[in-house]
């Protein structure tokens, strides 16, 4: 459904919402941000969570996010940044 | 208050009646206490085993992190193996991160890290004990990830403006633990001193080792 991410693209994080045991903050949604690093496949929390095996694992991304990109009344720094953990089906690469 | 006959004597508090248990024990606790007992009753666990089980996870402290911490600090070539793989790191002293995925966050002149879990309470257990109350509540998650600074100041930790603050959202299966920088002024204590320096706090990264 979408090619392999890689650490330095640069992402957009679903604007959706399902119903469920979702582990994607509703924060980062529709945010852009940078892949920062991948972490290997892990079982999916959402299917997991309903008593299914969480197959097919999905791969774990850390993004990295501006926090004035999430947060427009920011008051801190420029340079201040969120990093997240967020599964592979919740990017988009922009 | 006291509507008994002891009107003479100075020492009152000491004569507190004991508190009563007076908890209220909320759905989920029934549940758990129900399914413990049912399990010891039909003979799937013992009473024993769960002692011992509240037992172990009680014996997990903060002074594991404290230890990889000052091994970093001492030894460049393990600061290097304990950024590169958290779980393997703690292994080599000895301890037990069991299905943790542990990341280590290093911080730097540049760099300070904290860490949160905004949708629960992930924290790594497995090395440094359960979180404390403040880790958990709401006011916590919700705040540090959108005015950290705030926070950090709240807890002591002034940063200035040029030093990125990084805060990790730990949704998912990854647990972070910071590894501070060494303090000015610690050169030259002993391990010990070093570890008595790095506590649970610098670990969240809510707050730096003080020498």
């Amino acid at each position: 459904m979408m090619g392999a991410l890689s650490p330095g693209d640069r992402v957009r994080v679903r604007d959706d919402y399902p119903v469920g045991h979702i582990r994607t903050p509703v924060y980062v949604r529709g945010h852009e941000g940078i892949v920062a690093r991948a972490f290997g496949k892990f079982r999916n929390p959402e299917t997991l969570a309903i008593g299914r095996d969480g197959m097919p694992m999905k791969v774990l991304f850390e993004v990295r996010f501006r926090q004035k990109d999430l947060w427009p009344n920011y008051s801190g720094s420029d340079n201040d940044t969120l990093l997240i953990d967020l599964y592979e089906h919740w990017l988009v690469k922009v | 208050m006291h509507d008994h006959d002891h009107h003479d004597h100075h020492h009152e508090n000491d004569h507190a009646p004991v508190a009563k248990d007076e908890k209220i024990h909320s759905y989920y606790q029934i549940l758990g206490l129900a399914l413990k007992e049912l399990l010891i009753e039909k003979g799937v666990i013992t009473a024993d085993e769960v002692r011992k089980a509240i037992e172990y996870r009680d014996s997990i402290t903060p002074a594991n992190g404290a230890r990889m911490v000052v091994k970093a600090w001492t030894e460049p070539a393990y600061k290097v193996r304990l950024l590169a793989d958290g779980v393997a790191a703690s292994k080599e002293l000895g301890l037990d991160p069991g299905a943790l995925n542990l990341v280590v966050v290093e911080n730097t002149p540049d760099i300070h890290n904290v860490i949160v879990c905004t949708l629960c309470s992930c924290y790594p257990r497995n090395i440094l004990g359960l979180p404390p109350p403040w880790y958990k509540s709401r006011e916590y998650r919700a705040r540090v990830v959108r005015e950290p600074r705030a926070v950090l100041a709240e807890f002591g930790t002034r940063l200035p403006e040029t030093v990125e603050v990084r805060v990790h959202d730990s949704t998912a299966d990854m647990r972070y633990l910071v590894l501070p920088m060494r303090p000015a002024g610690a050169e030259n204590l002993d391990e010990a001193t070093l570890a008595a320096l790095v506590t649970r706090d610098c670990m969240i990264g809510v707050s730096l080792p003080q020498a």
